[in-house]
C-alpha cells in the first residue's frame, strides 16, 4: 500500500508537477519589503520546511499561501491552476490548511466547536451538537488523541500540549491536501514532538504536502526531504536534505557560521557564595523541594512537560510561593509571597509567555524597560525626577548592554520580534540590577541568530557575579549551558546531573524508568 | 471501548446540564432574602399572593426581553447602549401609526421592525466597517435616535386599540400573554446560542474575532446579524411598553434605563463584557433578581433608592464571584 503511493509519488515527483507553486512572490508592509520575488514549489507527499530567522518572511509567505494575506504581486497555483484566495476559507476549501504560530483556540469553547469552528454539521442554519461532537471524536481519532482530549471539554482546561494537538486536528478535518504548520513543536515536549513528527509521515505517505516552518533544526533534518531557506524576504535556496549538513543550512541563514554554538562554560572558581537556598519546599504543585544556586554559575532545571520546572520558577520568585519550607537568599532566611517581595531581594523572572506575562504590548519600548525599576521607587519620584532622566540614560544604556536594536524607544513593544522583545523583557529585569535571574524558556520561538545572542548574554550574567537558573525544554540548550543540571520529575527533583551529561541521562531521569511512566500516564489517563 | 467512552460523555453531559450556573445561587439568595424581609414587614402577604408573584415576572417583561438581544451583542464582545432609545422609538411609533384603530395595527408592527432591523445594520455596519468602537457608535445612533424622538413628539403621541393590549394585559389561560412571549424569547435567544452556526460563530467573533476570521466565519455579518436582532428585542419590548401603557411617549426607554440595566443584568447572569462568553439562562436569572428586588420593595414600600442600593451591591458581588472562580478553575 505504502509501497504503491511511493510509486504513486515518486511518478509524481518525476513528472514535476507541483500541488503548490508560489510564484515571485512580492508582499510589501508599512516601511518593510516582507518577500521580494519568493518562488516555491511543494510536492505531494514531500515535507518541505521552510528556515529562516525572524523576520525572514516565512510567516507572511505561510499567510499569503493560506489565503490570510493578498499578495502585492506574484501568483499562487494549486495544482497547476492559478489561485487567487481573498479569505482563508477558501484556500481552506481547496484544501490549504494552515496551523498558526500563536495559538488559535477560543478558551470558552469546547474542543469540538473549536475543531469545526464555521463548519459546523447541521441543516439549514442550525448546529447538530451530536454529530458535531461525533465527528470530533473521529478527527481526534486521526490524530490518536481520542482517548486524551474529550470533544467537549473547553479548551482553556487543555494543556499548551493538548491544545496543539487540537489544533493539528483541526488543521487535518479539513480534508488539507496542503498542510502548512507554523512552528508546530516550539511548545513541544521531545516524546510529544515525536508524536508530531510519527503524524507528519502519515500525512506525507497519504500524499500531503506538508510545509514545515521551525527553528528546530534536529526535526526539520529529521523529518523534511527538502529545506528552502528565505533571508530578509528573498529565498537563498532550496537544498535536499540529505544533501546538507545543518551546519550549512545554518549558513545559508544568518549569512555566516555559528560555531560556537554556546558560549564556554564557567570554571569552578568563578562559582561564589549560595545566593539562593530552598529547603523542603512544598506548595500544592511541588514536593520536597531542596536546592542551592551559587553566585555565578548556571543552574539548568530539565524534564518533562508538565513535571513542575514552569512551577518551580513561579514558586521561587512569589507567584505561587511556597506553603513551607525555609527560602534563603543570600545567606538569610527570607519569605517570599510575592513577586515584588522577590524583586527587592533582587531576583529577576524571565517568563515563558512573553505576550502574556513579560511584556506590555501596547506599551513603548521605554516603558516596558522602565516596568520593575519604578516599582522599586517611591511613588511620585520618577514622574517628576527620574522618569525623565532614567529614560534619557539608563534606557539606551540597557538596550546597549542586551543589543536590542530599535530605531526609536518609543515603538510600541508589539511590533519587536520574539528575539528584540525577549531583550526588552532581559532589560527590564537588568534595569533593577538584580542578581538572581530566573529564565523560563529564554530561546522560546527566537531565531538561531538571536539565541546564540541570549546565550552568549545569560552567560555574561554569570561573569558579573549574577546567579542563573533557566528552564529549558531543549536538551541541546541545557546541556550546552548548564554549569549543573537539575531534572525534575512529577513536581519534585528527580536528581542533579554534572555539567557535559548526555541527553540520554537527562531523559533517563526525567522519565524515570521506563514502565514507572507507562503507569503514571495510564493513572493520569484514568482520571480524566 | 467506544461505548464506554460515549456513556461516559453523557455522563459529562448530563452532570454539566445539572450544574447550576452560579447566578442561580443569587436567584435564590435575594429571593431566600426578599422573602424574609416580607415575613418580617408585611407578615409574608407578598410572597404569599400568586398574583404579586407572577407580577414580578411581567415586571421583568421589558427588560428580560431587550436583555436577551443585549447578551447577544455583548457575546460578540460589542454592546448596544441604543436600545433605550430604539424602545422609546418604537412605543411612539407605534402609538403614532395606530391612532387607536385596529387596522393599523398590521401596519405599525411593520413599520417599527423595519426601524428596528434599520437601527441594527446602522449599528452593526458603523461597528464593523467604519470600525467605530461599540460603546461609542452605538451612544451616538442612541442619541441620533432621542433627537429625532424628541424633535418630532413631546407627549404621548397616539393610542394603542384595545387588541393591541392583548400583548400587556392579556392571558392563556392563568399565565400572561406577556411571560410567555419573554419565554419563547428566551428559548429563541437559547436556541440560536447554542443549537445554529450562528450562535457558535457570534462565541467565536467575540472570543476572538482573529481567530474566528483565519477559521473562515464571516465575522462582519455575525457581528451585524447579532446587532439586527439586538435592536428587534428591543423592538419587542418598546411594542409590550406600549401596549401597557396604551400610549407611547419618548421618555419610556430613558427612564427605565433599558440600556444599563440590560447590559447589568447580562453581566450579572455570567455574560463577559469582553466577549466569547455567556448564555441567555444567566441573563434570565439576573433579571428576575432585577424583578424580585424591585417587586418586594415596591410592594413592601421600602425607599425605593435601597432598592438600587441592592442592584449596585449584586452587580459587584456576582461578578467578582465569577472572577474569583475563573481563577480558582484556572489555578
Amino acid at each position: 500500500m505504502t509501497e504503491e503511493l511511493k510509486e504513486v509519488v515518486e511518478e509524481k515527483n518525476n513528472q514535476l508537477e507541483p500541488l503548490l507553486e508560489a510564484r515571485s512572490i512580492t508582499k510589501r508592509f508599512p516601511g518593510v519589503l516582507a518577500l521580494n520575488g519568493v518562488s516555491l514549489k511543494f510536492m505531494p507527499g514531500e515535507v518541505h520546511a521552510v528556515v529562516g530567522e525572524n523576520g525572514a518572511g516565512k510567516s507572511t509567505l505561510m499567510k499569503i499561501v493560506a489565503g490570510a494575506y493578498i499578495p502585492d504581486s506574484g501568483e499562487i497555483l494549486l495544482q497547476g491552476e492559478r489561485v487567487s484566495f481573498n479569505h482563508p476559507r477558501e484556500a481552506q476549501l481547496k484544501g490549504v490548511s494552515i496551523i498558526y504560530q500563536e495559538f488559535n483556540l477560543l478558551p470558552e469553547r469546547t474542543v469540538a466547536q473549536n475543531i469545526f469552528l464555521a463548519r459546523e454539521p447541521g441543516k439549514f442554519g442550525a448546529l447538530n451538537v451530536a454529530e458535531l461532537n461525533k465527528n470530533a471524536v473521529s478527527v481526534l481519532k486521526e490524530v490518536e488523541a481520542d482517548q486524551l482530549i474529550s470533544p467537549t471539554k473547553m479548551c482553556h482546561s487543555l494543556s499548551v500540549a493538548e491544545q496543539q494537538i487540537v489544533e493539528i486536528a483541526k488543521a487535518i478535518s479539513f480534508d488539507s491536501k496542503v498542510l502548512i504548520m507554523d512552528e508546530p513543536t516550539a511548545s513541544l515536549t521531545l516524546t510529544e514532538v515525536k508524536i508530531l513528527t510519527d503524524l507528519i509521515r502519515k500525512l506525507k505517505a497519504r500524499g500531503m504536502a506538508v510545509i514545515f516552518i521551525s527553528h528546530r533544526l534536529i526535526e526539520v533534518f529529521d523529518i523534511a526531504e527538502k529545506i528552502s531557506v528565505l533571508k530578509d524576504g528573498e529565498l537563498v535556496g532550496t537544498v535536499m536534505t540529505k544533501d546538507t549538513t545543518p551546519q550549512e543550512v545554518v549558513h545559508m541563514m544568518v549569512g555566516r557560521d555559528l560555531d560556537h554554538y554556546f558560549p564556554p562554560l564557567g570554571k569552578p572558581e568563578d562559582f561564589g557564595d549560595v545566593v539562593l537556598r530552598i529547603r523542603n519546599g512544598n506548595n500544592d504543585f511541588l514536593k520536597d523541594i531542596n536546592l542551592e544556586l551559587r553566585k555565578g554559575e548556571i543552574l539548568c532545571v530539565a524534564g518533562l512537560q508538565g513535571s513542575g520546572r514552569t512551577e518551580l520558577a513561579q514558586s521561587l520568585f512569589g507567584v505561587t510561593p511556597f506553603k513551607t519550607g525555609t527560602l534563603e537568599v543570600s545567606g538569610k532566611i527570607r519569605n517570599i509571597k510575592s513577586p515584588p517581595d522577590a524583586i527587592r531581594l533582587k531576583m529577576g523572572f524571565v517568563t515563558e509567555d512573553r505576550k502574556a506575562e513579560g511584556l506590555l504590548p501596547m506599551q513603548p519600548i521605554r516603558d516596558n524597560i522602565l516596568l520593575t525599576v519604578r516599582t522599586l521607587q517611591p511613588l511620585f519620584e520618577f514622574i517628576f525626577k527620574d522618569g525623565i532622566r532614567s529614560s534619557r540614560t539608563l534606557v539606551p544604556t540597557l538596550a546597549k548592554q542586551v543589543d536590542l536594536r530599535a530605531d526609536t524607544f518609543d515603538r510600541e513593544a508589539q511590533f519587536l520580534s520574539g528575539g528584540n522583545q525577549q531583550k526588552v523583557v532581559l532589560s527590564k529585569w537588568l534595569s533593577t540590577k538584580a542578581n538572581i535571574f530566573i529564565f523560563d524558556e529564554p530561546t522560546r520561538g527566537i531565531d538561531v541568530e538571536a539565541k546564540a545572542g541570549i546565550h552568549d548574554m545569560i552567560r555574561g550574567l554569570t561573569k558579573e557575579g549574577i546567579a542563573v537558573l533557566m528552564i529549558s525544554s531543549e536538551l541541546p540548550e541545557v546541556l550546552g549551558m548548564s554549569d549543573r543540571i537539575l531534572v525534575m520529575r512529577d513536581g519534585r527533583i528527580a536528581g542533579e546531573l554534572p555539567a557535559k551529561s548526555t541527553e540520554q541521562d537527562i531523559m533517563l531521569m526525567a522519565t524515570g524508568h521506563t514502565k514507572d511512566q507507562d503507569a503514571n500516564n495510564n493513572a493520569s489517563e484514568g482520571k480524566e | 471501548m467506544t461505548t464506554s467512552l460515549a456513556s461516559e460523555n453523557r455522563l459529562k453531559r448530563i452532570f454539566r446540564s445539572a450544574n447550576i450556573p452560579p447566578v442561580y445561587y443569587f436567584l435564590i439568595f435575594v429571593f431566600l432574602f426578599s422573602g424574609i424581609l416580607d415575613q418580617f414587614l408585611a407578615d409574608g402577604q407578598i410572597f404569599s399572593n400568586p398574583l404579586i408573584m407572577l407580577n414580578i415576572i411581567v415586571r421583568s417583561v421589558a427588560l428580560g426581553i431587550v436583555a436577551v438581544g443585549q447578551t447577544l451583542v455583548l457575546i460578540g464582545a460589542s454592546i448596544d447602549l441604543s436600545v433605550a432609545f430604539t424602545i422609546s422609538i418604537t412605543a411612539v411609533m407605534s402609538s403614532y401609526i395606530m391612532q387607536g384603530k385596529t387596522e393599523n395595527v398590521p401596519v405599525a408592527i411593520a413599520g417599527v421592525f423595519l426601524i428596528g432591523i434599520v437601527i441594527g445594520l446602522i449599528n452593526g455596519l458603523i461597528i464593523t466597517k467604519l470600525r467605530v468602537n461599540p460603546f461609542i457608535a452605538t451612544l451616538g445612533t442612541g442619541l441620533i435616535i432621542k433627537g429625532i424622538i424628541n424633535a418630532s413628539f413631546s407627549n404621548y403621541t397616539g393610542s394603542v386599540p384595545q387588541a393591541f393590549e392583548y400583548f400587556g394585559y392579556g392571558k392563556i389561560g392563568p399565565i400572561p400573554v406577556s411571560i410567555i412571549i419573554l419565554f419563547l424569547v428566551v428559548i429563541i435567544g437559547w436556541f440560536i446560542l447554542a443549537r445554529t452556526k450562528f450562535g457558535a460563530h457570534l462565541y467565536g467573533v467575540g472570543g476572538n474575532s482573529e481567530v474566528a476570521r483565519l477559521s473562515g466565519v464571516r465575522t462582519d455579518r455575525v457581528l451585524i446579524g447579532a446587532h439586527v436582532l439586538c435592536s428587534v428585542t428591543a423592538v419587542l419590548s418598546g411594542m409590550f411598553l406600549v401596549s401597557l401603557m396604551r400610549s407611547g411617549a419618548p421618555w419610556v426607554g430613558p427612564n427605565g434605563f433599558y440600556d444599563l440595566n440590560s447590559i447589568a443584568v447580562a453581566v450579572i447572569g455570567g455574560t463577559s463584557l469582553s466577549g466569547g462568553k455567556g448564555d441567555v439562562w444567566g441573563t434570565l436569572a439576573g433579571v428576575l433578581i432585577f424583578g424580585i428586588l424591585s417587586t418586594a420593595f415596591n410592594q413592601l414600600g421600602v425607599n425605593p433608592y435601597l432598592k438600587t442600593v441592592f442592584q449596585g451591591l449584586i452587580i459587584v458581588l456576582a461578578v467578582a464571584s465569577y472572577t474569583i472562580r475563573s481563577k480558582k478553575e484556572a489555578a
